[in-house]
């Protein structure tokens, strides 16, 4: 049956692992997603369903407990915030390289360095691009309320296994401590040994005689079977960039203008949608939903139909590279961000689409 | 309906747990809600305030800079507040410890003086129950019983012997309030 409950972004991550039947989480506590192990330690799965919550010594124990649970075929998560994220990026690394399933999750806060503990998008470029070493992609999603919160770590293990790869919900401190009514999914039970050897057939559970032994290693030091693994990889990346592009589109049928915005930013840009309508302004919003695959194709298409895009995020202008090649020049593409904590205001982002694309300084 | 009210005041004084039982209510009214706090190294003494929105359709944004309701529990948060309630809009403050009285002339201001009540009658707990009770006589967004439940709701079980003294605080609210500006 599903549950109607009021809780905070935070606390929503850590119900729906319990509920979605994870295996275990592996955190380390950092100012705005705290909740998370907060939630799981007092919930005590482990006296219900099993699953392990552990605090580890540091984020990068944290990221490599993932790491090693992941390759016995379980579902295991982790979640942090920036400069933790950093320090676990070594871990997502080897993750993506040994093509293992997680989940993590990045609360994001204002940097570079240790900066602030107010919220920012500013680690797009860090989830999107790369991060750690190497040609890799994580599965990236983008929630904008406490609901898609829980729903995205369903979807995020769901698409994780689908394609073993890393799954990572970049969020921040915004949706993470706010507040809203929560639809909880069932509860699914973790899964017995025998439906993990059924489901994960690579994983190292052990050596039966009917088979060779499974390696779970992301080093291969031949060049031409790294080439053949990196080949590999890039297959899968295409072959989810074909399926797996989510996005949103608010009123953009009849739209002169757009907003392009993902989480928190795409909330406020929904309110600055509404006043440019009411003000006689058609304005529409494009929230990508995946990060990672990118949804390209659509705002390929709509920059033919509008006369100019502000691309909004609280950073200094990331994810508007993306559009920019995504529109390929066909349209004008402007950034306004906030950052260093600062969240800006509905009012402010009319007011900058006024400015720069409307009013065309 | 949609209500966009902001909270402030000294951490301690229960201004996100205020929000919170008004969320919960409106929730199990069935409303929209969302309970945006400014969350940060703060702690007794340090400012706090959370952005409630009660709505009966979809919320947009939480995020919001100008409200419809300010309630105003010390100075810094008048400073900072006041300027933001939007034409038209209601500002409901506790006198103690105000040095400098709201001026705006656009705006309905009700002060209620819960902190002097509150001591008076021995209920500091509840003080900020007195804040929203006044609130609520002027804002029925939420009904009585829906407010019950939404004590229910968001006090852990083990307190909720105290519900009572809560209810009682709103009623006592509701009677103390009193305009100081009022549109025409």
């Amino acid at each position: 049956m599903k549950e109607l409950r009021l809780m905070k972004g935070n606390e929503a991550i850590a119900e729906a692992a319990i509920r979605c039947g994870a295996d275990g989480y592996f955190g380390y506590p950092i100012t705005p997603q705290s909740e998370v192990l907060e939630y799981l330690m007092a919930e005590r799965p482990y006296e219900k369903t099993g699953m392990v919550v552990l605090q580890a010594e540091s984020e990068v124990a944290a990221i490599n407990m993932v790491y090693g649970g992941a390759a016995c075929g379980k579902k295991v998560l982790t979640s942090s915030s920036s400069p933790g994220i950093s320090l676990k990026q070594e871990g997502i690394s080897y993750i993506a390289g040994a093509e293992l399933p997680c989940v993590i999750v990045n609360v994001v806060r204002g940097g570079p360095g240790l900066g602030t503990i107010q919220p920012s998008q500013s680690d797009y470029f860090q989830a999107v691009k790369g991060g750690g070493h190497g040609d890799y992609r994580l599965i990236v999603l983008a929630p904008a309320s406490v609901q898609e919160m829980a729903d995205f770590v369903k979807l995020g293990f769901d698409l994780a296994f689908k394609y073993r790869n890393p799954a990572m919900i970049l969020t921040d401190g915004v949706i993470g401590q706010m507040m809203e009514k929560v639809e909880l999914f069932e509860s699914q039970p973790r899964l017995t040994k025998e439906e993990i050897l059924k489901q994960t057939p690579w994983a190292t559970v052990g050596k039966t005689p009917d088979r060779e032994r499974n390696i779970v290693t992301s080093l291969i030091l031949d060049s031409a079977i790294q080439e053949q693994h990196v080949n590999k990889l890039r297959d899968k990346y295409i072959e989810i960039e074909k399926n797996e592009v989510r996005y949103e589109k608010i009123q953009c049928d009849d739209a002169e203008y757009l907003f392009v915005a993902f989480g928190s930013s795409a909330r406020i840009c929904q309110k600055a949608v509404d006043m440019g309508r009411a003000k006689g302004i058609k304005v529409g919003l494009l929230r990508p939903i995946t990060l990672f695959p990118f949804p390209k194709q659509v705002l390929f298409e709509l920059a033919d139909q509008v006369k100019g895009i502000l691309d909004v995020e609280m950073n200094l202008g990331q994810m508007v590279e993306d559009v920019r090649l995504a529109v390929n020049g066909k349209v004008k593409v402007e950034h306004y961000g906030r950052y260093g904590g600062m969240i800006p205001s509905p009012d402010e982002v009319l007011l900058a689409l006024e400015n720069q694309i409307i009013g065309g300084k | 309906m949609t209500e966009e009210i902001i909270i402030a005041g000294f951490g301690g004084q229960g201004v996100l747990s205020m929000g919170k039982i008004l969320a919960y209510s409106g929730v199990m009214q069935n409303k929209e809600v969302s309970w945006m706090p400014s969350y940060g190294p703060e702690m007794r003494g340090g400012t706090a305030n959370v952005t409630v929105i009660v709505s009966d359709e979809r919320i947009s944004s939480p995020v919001v800079n100008s409200f419809d309701t300010a309630i105003i529990l010390n100075q810094q948060s008048m400073d900072k507040f006041e300027g933001n309630v939007k034409p038209g809009g209601l500002l409901v403050y506790d006198g103690n410890g105000i040095t400098k009285h709201p001026t705006r002339k656009d705006i309905n201001i009700y002060r209620v003086d819960a902190n002097d009540e509150a001591s008076k009658r021995g209920m500091l707990k509840v003080f900020n129950m007195i804040i929203l009770g006044g609130f609520l006589k002027l804002k029925p967004i939420v009904a009585p019983e829906f407010i019950h439940k939404g004590l229910e709701k968001s006090l852990p079980k083990r307190h909720h012997g105290l519900i009572p003294d809560n209810e009682k605080a709103i009623d006592i609210g509701k009677e103390i309030i009193y305009p100081v500006n009022l549109l025409n």
